[in-house]
């Protein structure tokens, strides 16, 4: 038996739903299953054909356990194994490597890996889950303090202390935000395809928590995002060019940011060693990053982690290089969850249908003019609590 | 109006394990878990050690804190999850580590909050914010 996920599976469909501001009348289960009929369309294939299952239930409505039977029930989708993915921004990352391993060890054939996320008018993530108990959590220790909307606290103080650090303010943080942008006014699935912005833009708008910028953190959307993982030789004689998985792998550091350790650390540095070990690959061989953009400050110190720069370097870095679709270092080519959209979790998986795209050179208007053979995707969940590595490639990368 | 009916901010939820860490603020003393065992500074409370070499299952004794400590990491926040903090905007949020090596999320007060600085010395300071909580704050040590 081989030691190693290495090409042993591919990404073989993929379907994905504009991210908008809400989707009134819509559940995330049907944001998520229509994703999901849209990939299983687009690998050739028919329900019947999918025995594998993983979901993220923490989004959706009903939550509490039971979720794929639910969902297998509600798309007449009947799989022989399936469960869940409790990886956060994490799983559209994990979720392939969970199914790749499926795939490998014959647990399943045909897995069907996907997020849906749906929005209230009123621009709030929807969750069923209520109060969240705090007897061993953090929560109790946080609530009466007043933290921010969102992560957005949790990501300033990170993004606050870098500065400190290494003297990296939002005028070069905005440069990522400036870059990813103009990929998203060439894909008209982005959120925001219609809106230009620049660097003062960026630095002149509103602060939500000092020192990160509104044009530096991700808008909530609604939306659902899926894909097909399957044997590599299985994956050759399927309708569209694989995506092959060559390596991967999920660094945990804490839950919160109290616990002890240098928060500005992301813990992607551990996933993504051991990600490139296994691909037989380093930072310099990568073509295009897809780089999980829940704020700018996430970018510069994944930048770091993942070995594309030193340490407090990346602020630099980004300013040397055009991250553009067109340019020598494209990042996030959809327009990433910054410009594209994050519908919540689904977001993390919509980095990894774009990694497809690119390589099966389907992307469009946005589709890197130079090699698209490999591929370095990353996922994040909590305030640097969770981060997870790939790299997918083309035959060509094998 | 009683100050409990006039608070209109998230109050702790005290669990079996954390109980004591309230019991001793509305004392307005700060305390933290050790462990009997191998000496970690435990926060949040919690009844098992997370000491890398540890399993110690019930060794975590309740120790005084100094109260002092300093700024690890803060920001300026401006919108507020939860409505109540409004009024307050903008206020800092800070991670504080203490003295003795254990950190925990609190708000850094009676300072502008632009002057707040990483590294900055500071002592907690209790906001009894009803007759059963009061919260530990954080303000600039002088001098």
């Amino acid at each position: 038996m081989p030691d190693t996920l290495r090409g042993a599976a591919a990404i073989v469909g993929i379907g994905e739903l504009k991210p908008e501001r809400t989707r009134p009348g819509r559940s995330a289960m049907s944001l998520l299953a229509e994703a999901a009929y849209q990939a299983i369309q687009d690998a050739g294939l028919s329900k019947s054909d999918i025995d594998g299952m993983i979901m993220e239930p923490q989004l959706a409505e009903g939550s509490g356990g039971g979720f794929n039977p639910r969902m297998a029930e509600y798309m007449g989708i009947y799989p022989t194994f399936a469960t869940g993915c409790d990886a956060q921004g994490a799983a559209g990352v994990v979720m392939a490597l969970q199914a790749a391993a499926y795939v490998q060890a014959g647990l399943a054939t045909f897995v069907l890996c996907g997020m849906g996320a749906a929005v209230d008018t009123g621009g709030r993530m929807r969750q069923s889950s209520g109060p969240v108990r705090t007897e061993t959590s953090s929560t109790e220790f946080q609530a009466p303090f007043g933290p921010t909307v969102a992560a957005n606290g949790w990501y300033a103080m990170i993004a606050k202390r870098y500065e400190a650090l290494y003297g990296t303010t939002v005028e070069k943080r905005a440069k990522i935000a400036v870059d990813i942008r103009t990929n998203a006014n060439h894909n008209p699935m982005a959120i925001f395809h219609d809106t230009p912005i620049t660097v003062e833009d960026v630095v002149n708008s509103r602060i939500v928590a000092d020192p990160l910028h509104l044009l530096e953190c991700v808008m909530p959307c609604a939306g659902g995002c899926a894909y097909i993982v399957t044997r590599a030789d299985i994956a050759q004689g399927l309708r569209h060019k694989p995506a092959y998985i060559l390596g991967g792998a999920l660094g945990i550091s804490r839950a919160n940011l109290t616990h002890v350790g240098e928060i500005t650390i992301s813990p992607v540095g551990k996933a993504a060693k051991k990600a490139f070990r296994m691909a037989g690959y380093t930072p310099n061989d990568v073509n295009v990053m897809e780089i999980y953009d829940s704020f700018t400050i996430t970018v510069l110190c994944e930048l770091e982690e993942s070995g594309f720069c030193k340490k407090g370097e990346a602020g630099d870095w980004v300013q040397e290089h055009d991250l553009t679709f067109k340019g020598d270092r494209p990042l996030n080519t959809h327009g990433g969850q910054l410009s594209y959209g994050q519908a919540s979790t689904a977001g993390g998986c919509a980095q990894v249908t774009e990694s497809v795209r690119q390589i099966r050179r389907h992307a469009g208007e946005h589709q890197v003019p130079g090699p698209t053979d490999l591929v370095y995707v990353t996922g994040s969940g909590g305030p640097f609590s969770q981060q997870s590595a790939m790299l997918l490639g083309s035959e060509a990368a094998l | 109006m009683s100050a409990s009916q006039e608070y209109r901010k998230p109050l702790p939820t005290p669990s079996a394990v954390s109980q004591p860490f309230w019991d001793a603020a509305k004392e307005h003393r700060l305390i933290y878990q050790r462990c009997t065992r191998c000496g970690t500074r435990v926060f949040y409370p919690r009844d098992i050690c997370p000491g890398p070499e540890c399993f110690g299952v019930g060794t975590l004794e309740w120790v005084e804190s100094s109260g002092k400590g300093w700024v690890y990491a803060h920001t300026i926040s401006y919108q507020p999850a939860h409505a109540a903090f409004k009024d307050d905007v903008p206020y800092v949020l800070a991670v504080i580590e203490m003295d003795e090596g254990w950190r925990m999320n609190s708000n850094v007060i009676n300072i502008d909050p632009h002057d707040v600085t990483i590294g900055m010395r500071v002592e907690v300071v209790w906001d009894d914010v009803t007759p059963e909580f009061s919260l530990p704050k954080f303000q600039p040590i002088k001098g």
